[in-house]
């Protein structure tokens, strides 16, 4: 146990990505159980933090869980990290629990090809690098900004909610996520 | 397809949030579906969640988590990619974005229209909302305008097709009006083809005249 978790440290974001592309291409248990118990625990997180109680977190964890084996086929390396990849499937399956509807989701069509190898190797190490300023940035955000990202990726409030919780108006809130999200996208523009 | 009118900022991080609600997270599901470089923004912003995700401490599993999950693993069936990519090209040949696809059945022409008044008709989306926003098909004939109103909270409209102009400027199929309380709009149909139109409010409209009001609680705008 002790060898797995040291051997997780040593990953970067962009190696887990390496794995769930493997995992897209061939389902090897092997590979499955290493995402497993670097992502597991920290998916629970997110949903124990969205406000759910231990066993609906628990159960929704183990679902999402699933579904990244189910799915795997599905993800595009060049599109999305790992972890953006298995955020999205831990959102949706919360969202889907708590609403008790399906949350709409985007498909891409087909005018997004499929991008060349070479470009996905280039994409990957961009990625990386990527990563590591995004959460740097996310840190340097002023207190009111990050107060509104994490409001709404980890409690899921919306604007009105948020608005009426920290009580600013409508068109406050929306700038500050605006603000925010443009400073952490500048990172992809200028790498900044 | 030739988009000028994209999602607002918020709105795409409440989208990749699951922040925002159903009935306006469909709106944006649609544009985003149609528009490539609204697709390249809203990866963006879930990467935020990524990597929030990854930064996030460890919670204790339950200790069998994964043992259950490999046992579920043994029982799957190699499914998905030939049911996904018929579903896509059904969805290019009837002209309704995908997501919407899970709420009409078949083309836009097949839709049980209800008229409010002549030339401007509605159709309900069983989308839920929180605060008694509404999630809706508008069509309205040319030369028609949907009645003048403003919002408490947020509203997104996408053309689907037709198209419409107002205030704000002239959209077209794909073009999507994320408006917020400050704006106080009246489309008008402005082409010779109804304008069909998904909407979606997160609060209830005020409408600024009193014709408006008097429809309001009949239609459930």
């Amino acid at each position: 146990m002790d060898n797995v978790v040291v051997m997780n440290q040593q990953f970067s974001s962009s190696d887990w990505s390496d794995m769930l592309h493997q995992l897209s291409v061939e389902k090897d248990k092997t590979l499955y159980v290493q995402l497993f118990r670097y992502f597991a625990p920290r998916v629970k997180s997110y949903i124990t933090r969205l406000g759910l109680v231990e066993s609906a977190a628990e159960e929704l964890t183990q679902e999402t869980m699933l579904s990244v084996w189910r799915k795997a086929h599905m993800y595009n390396r060049s599109k999305a990290a790992a972890s953006t990849w298995i955020f999205t499937l831990a959102r949706n399956h919360s969202i889907d629990w708590m609403r008790k509807q399906k949350y709409p989701v985007y498909s891409i069509d087909e005018w997004n090809e499929e991008p060349e190898e070479s470009e996905t190797q280039a994409h990957s190490g961009e990625q990386l690098v990527t990563a590591d300023r995004m959460e740097k940035a996310i840190k340097k955000l002023p207190e009111s900004q990050a107060q509104v990202i994490y409001m709404s990726f980890f409690e899921g409030r919306s604007h009105s909610d948020i608005s009426e919780r920290i009580g600013i108006p409508l068109g406050s809130v929306k700038s500050r996520i605006r603000l925010a999200s443009e400073k952490l996208k500048m990172i992809w523009r200028d790498g900044a | 397809m030739n988009i000028k009118h994209h999602l607002d900022e918020a709105s795409l991080v409440s989208y990749a949030a699951g922040s925002i609600s159903q009935s306006m997270a469909l709106v944006a599901a649609c544009h985003i579906s149609m528009c490539p470089k609204c697709q390249k923004r809203v990866s963006e912003s879930e990467s935020i969640g990524g990597i929030l995700l990854e930064s996030l401490n460890e919670s204790e599993i339950a200790e069998d988590a994964l043992e259950q999950v490999m046992a579920c693993l043994d029982n799957e069936p190699e499914t998905g990619i030939v049911a996904a990519q018929m579903n896509q090209k059904s969805s290019v040949d009837l002209g309704v974005p995908q997501p919407l696809q899970d709420y009409i059945s078949g083309s836009l022409e097949n839709i049980p229209w209800k008229r409010i008044v002549p030339g401007v008709y509605y159709h309900d989306l069983p989308l839920k909302s929180e605060r008694g926003g509404v999630s809706k098909l508008l069509k309205i004939a040319p030369g028609k305008s949907m009645l003048p109103h403003t919002h408490d909270g947020n509203e997104l409209t996408l053309v689907l097709k037709g198209s419409f102009s107002d205030e704000v400027g002239r959209f077209t199929a794909g073009d999507i009006a994320d408006l917020d309380s400050e704006i106080e709009h009246q489309p008008l149909v402005d082409s010779d083809e109804d304008c069909i139109c998904l909407i979606a409010t997160d609060a209830p409209l005020k409408f600024s005249t009193l014709f408006g009001r008097i429809v309001q609680p009949m239609t459930g705008f």
